[in-house]
């Protein structure tokens, strides 16, 4: 491989390790970061000192744009295998670049669910025949998503899984998932669920409320969030695995979440990105794009969970890409099938609560890019050196009406459609090498 | 001999669909109840017919079981003069596989001009109604609305009362699996009226407090002073479901009989959208007394209110057409 340099400079660094957002370079070399220098008046001088030839460099001027670590995006939906026509590896890839995502985390739950080590191997070539973003895959838990038998967890980790869930289907039987647990821990594998109890949120289409009682919709209480996420941190405390709870979208659950963390459980929570800047009424007349797992909540549990976030309550900000078709979501609401789109709307719609002056930049990145990598023992997400570089460069003010059809995504389900938003990737980096260049 | 209609005012209804009660303003119930009421005297006469539908085709898409509604519309349909076809979806193209929205497209290159739609699925109206270029009447979208019950109860009232607003009215029984329910609050709301909500709180959520009705659990509290007691139909399938213990102490506590009604308004009306079950929410003598129950006058109100619901979207259908040249 060619040794390549790249000097990132006029560049507003966001580190969020250091919680920082200041004037600086960043010194690329061999898909590492070497250096990231906040002092730089003289590249020359930078180069000299590191022992680095000037025309072997690529210098590139952010003029002044933002530069951040690539997004991890914990819990991306590839609808490899089974459903390519609603995406594919390569497609899901293109979208991954074009929204700054530079590790997609996939799901298992595909046609055929991702349970053996075969099908896991069958995602993985696809993957790196396609996509030119890193793409590391989560496997099922329960073997069909069943919730009876647990999987090959170690052979599937052995084949590059990293972590385990059964996404939206909760294990309703309290000893297999206990087992679960227990043989998840001994392989050092984390565990990720969606808390819900499931007896209260069938069928549901909507949040118990108002709004859902004025459209007469199926709803489910936000309480049974709560009571599923209680029932995990019993078996965490029982069993002592490696936990992340994939969305914490109302206030309610926030105190179990607290509790468990100062206990000094294994545990960490994600939240999805429409569940930050959308609400509940945002469905109005029964917008199925605005259908998503769990739904919509009330705008007071979306303020409390984005103070979880700038608390660091609530780890990770994930997009929960979901590609639905046109036919699936051309139906009445409650036979709509839930999920978004969401992997290049995610710093965009992300960058309106740093807009709206409720998270600033580092900590937006944090939740992006730092924590999931972290939880999921990645080297990147971090802007410093000995680090992937694996890089966002955007424009946090620069605006735009969001056209669906402009997406690279095979399914245009995006609830952010003919919306206003402020700020866009203008360039994406995966190991140094460019993967995404806005026009 | 063609009906001559009351003096109305165009600009008084403004709507192309009948959806719901919630999009419409309060002069617009207004003005369908005014000209229902004219439609009611036709309807009592012995030549029932008028011309305000003729030539317009009118097509009656039941995704649901019903007869009383259905068997309404086509007569409100008939009276008018319009071409009226009925269509049972439940033995039709839906069993194939077809979508709600294809089954609208094949339907709108037919050309109707009044579509008239039940389905069990809340919402599912509005999408259908997205997709075609008629008029749309909702006859019942899963636990959404009713548009057209709520407009003939509020005739009912009207008629009964002298007025509709400024009334004590009670909604007693399964609240939240019922888009008359819904559709009756809004419109009640809309027009003044102070409005309990009365049934186990299993069937009545906590949450319709924030439509600004009173919610009550006890009956006997929440039938006191009332002028309109409006009865729901407990529908079998909500024993299953847990909602209630059984049927007999459901009408011990929440059936309407002569002792819990003795605490309403000497003179309060009761009111059913039927169909009844005699012994679980109404006492059957309550339900045949002819000095309380307005139960068959609401019948009677459904034809008069769809006519009229009918003939003014039937109105501003030909405004709009005539507008784009397409006579």
């Amino acid at each position: 491989m060619t040794q390549t340099t790249t000097l990132f400079t006029n560049a507003r660094v966001i580190d969020p390790e250091a919680g920082t957002d200041r004037q600086g370079a960043v010194l690329v070399q061999n898909g590492l970061i070497a250096a990231v220098d906040y002092n730089v008046t003289d590249p020359d001088q930078l180069f000299r000192t590191r022992n680095i030839g000037s025309a072997d460099v690529t210098i590139i001027d952010c003029g002044g744009k933002c530069i951040a670590p690539g997004i991890v995006d914990i819990g991306v939906k590839v609808c490899e295998p089974g459903e390519r026509h609603k995406e594919s590896f390569k497609s899901a890839g293109l979208a991954a670049a074009a929204g700054g995502v530079t590790t997609m985390v996939t799901r298992p739950d595909t046609t055929p669910t991702i349970d053996s080590p075969e099908t896991l191997e069958f995602v993985t070539r696809r993957a790196q025949a396609d996509a030119p973003v890193n793409v590391l895959p989560i496997a099922a838990l329960t073997k069909g998503r069943n919730g009876r038998e647990m999987t090959e967890i170690g052979f599937l980790m052995d084949a590059g899984a990293v972590a385990f869930s059964d996404c939206d289907h909760v294990v309703t039987d309290t000893k297999v998932l206990s087992r679960a647990f227990t043989y998840a821990r001994s392989c050092g594998a984390l565990v990720i669920a969606h808390p819900q109890e499931p007896g209260l949120s069938q069928g549901a289409a909507a949040t118990s409320g108002k709004f859902a009682a004025l459209r007469g919709l199926p709803a489910v209480t936000p309480m049974a969030e709560r009571m599923g996420l209680d029932r995990d941190i019993a078996l965490l405390e029982m069993t002592g695995a490696k936990y992340h709870a994939d969305q914490i979208t109302t206030a309610r659950a926030l105190p179990a979440l607290e509790r468990a963390k100062a206990n000094g459980l294994d545990i960490t929570a994600g939240t999805s990105i429409h569940h930050l800047t959308l609400n509940e009424l945002d469905v109005a007349d029964y917008r199925t794009f605005f259908k998503v797992k769990p739904p919509l909540r009330s705008e007071d549990d979306r303020q409390a969970v984005i103070d979880a976030v700038r608390s660091g309550l609530i780890d990770v900000i994930s997009s929960m890409h979901t590609p639905q078709d046109e036919e699936s979501k051309r139906l009445p609401f409650e036979e709509a099938a839930a999920g978004a789109v969401a992997m290049e709307t995610l710093l965009p719609a992300a960058l309106r609560l740093y807009h709206s002056e409720q998270l600033d930049l580092p900590t937006l990145f944090r939740a992006l890019s730092l924590n999931p990598a972290k939880r999921l023992g990645l080297a990147c997400g971090r802007m410093a050196a000995d680090a992937p570089a694996d890089l966002v460069l955007f424009d946090p003010d620069s605006p735009f009406v969001m056209d669906r059809f402009a997406l690279q995504s095979k399914s245009q389900n995006t609830p952010f459609d003919g919306q206003r938003m402020q700020g866009r990737v203008l360039s994406t980096y995966v190991a140094g090498i460019p993967v995404y260049r806005r026009d | 001999m063609p009906h001559a209609p009351t003096a109305f005012d165009p600009m008084s209804f403004n709507q192309r669909h009948l959806l719901g009660i919630e999009p419409l303003r309060p002069h617009e119930i207004t003005a369908i109840l005014d000209l229902a009421d004219s439609y009611v005297d036709l309807n009592r006469r012995p030549t029932k017919h008028a011309d305000a539908l003729q030539g317009l085709t009118q097509v009656n898409m039941f995704f649901e079981n019903s007869t009383r509604t259905q068997a309404s519309f086509e007569l409100a349909g008939k009276r008018l003069g319009a071409d009226v076809m009925n269509m049972a979806m439940q033995a039709s193209s839906i069993k194939k596989g077809e979508t709600l929205i294809d089954t609208a497209m094949t339907l709108n290159a037919m050309h109707p001009d009044l579509l008239v739609v039940r389905h069990p699925h809340s919402g599912a109206v509005d999408l259908l109604a997205q997709k075609v270029n008629c008029a749309v009447l909702n006859a019942g979208d899963g636990r959404h609305e009713h548009p057209t019950q709520a407009l003939l109860d509020a005739l009912t009232i009207r008629r009964a009362k002298g007025r509709l607003h400024r009334l004590n009215i009670a909604i007693c029984g399964d609240i939240a699996h019922s888009r008359v329910a819904r559709s009756n609050l809004i419109l009640l709301g809309k027009m003044e009226n102070r409005i309990r909500l009365i049934g186990p709180p299993t069937l009545v959520p906590s949450q319709f407090a924030e439509f600004g009705a009173e919610i009550y659990d006890d009956m006997r509290e929440g039938l006191k002073d009332v002028d309109v007691v409006m009865m729901l139909r407990l529908q079998k399938e909500r024993m299953d479901g847990g909602f209630i213990p059984s049927e007999r102490e459901y009408y011990h506590r929440y059936g309407l009989d002569a002792e819990k009604l003795a605490l309403a308004k000497p003179d309060a009306i009761v009111m059913h959208p039927g169909p009844m079950n005699r012994g679980v929410e109404i006492d059957g003598t309550i339900a045949d007394d002819i000095n309380r129950s307005v139960i068959q006058e609401q019948v009677e109100m459904g034809v008069a209110v769809r006519m009229a619901a009918m003939d003014l979207l039937a109105r501003n259908l030909r405004a709009s057409r005539e507008a784009d040249g397409a006579v």
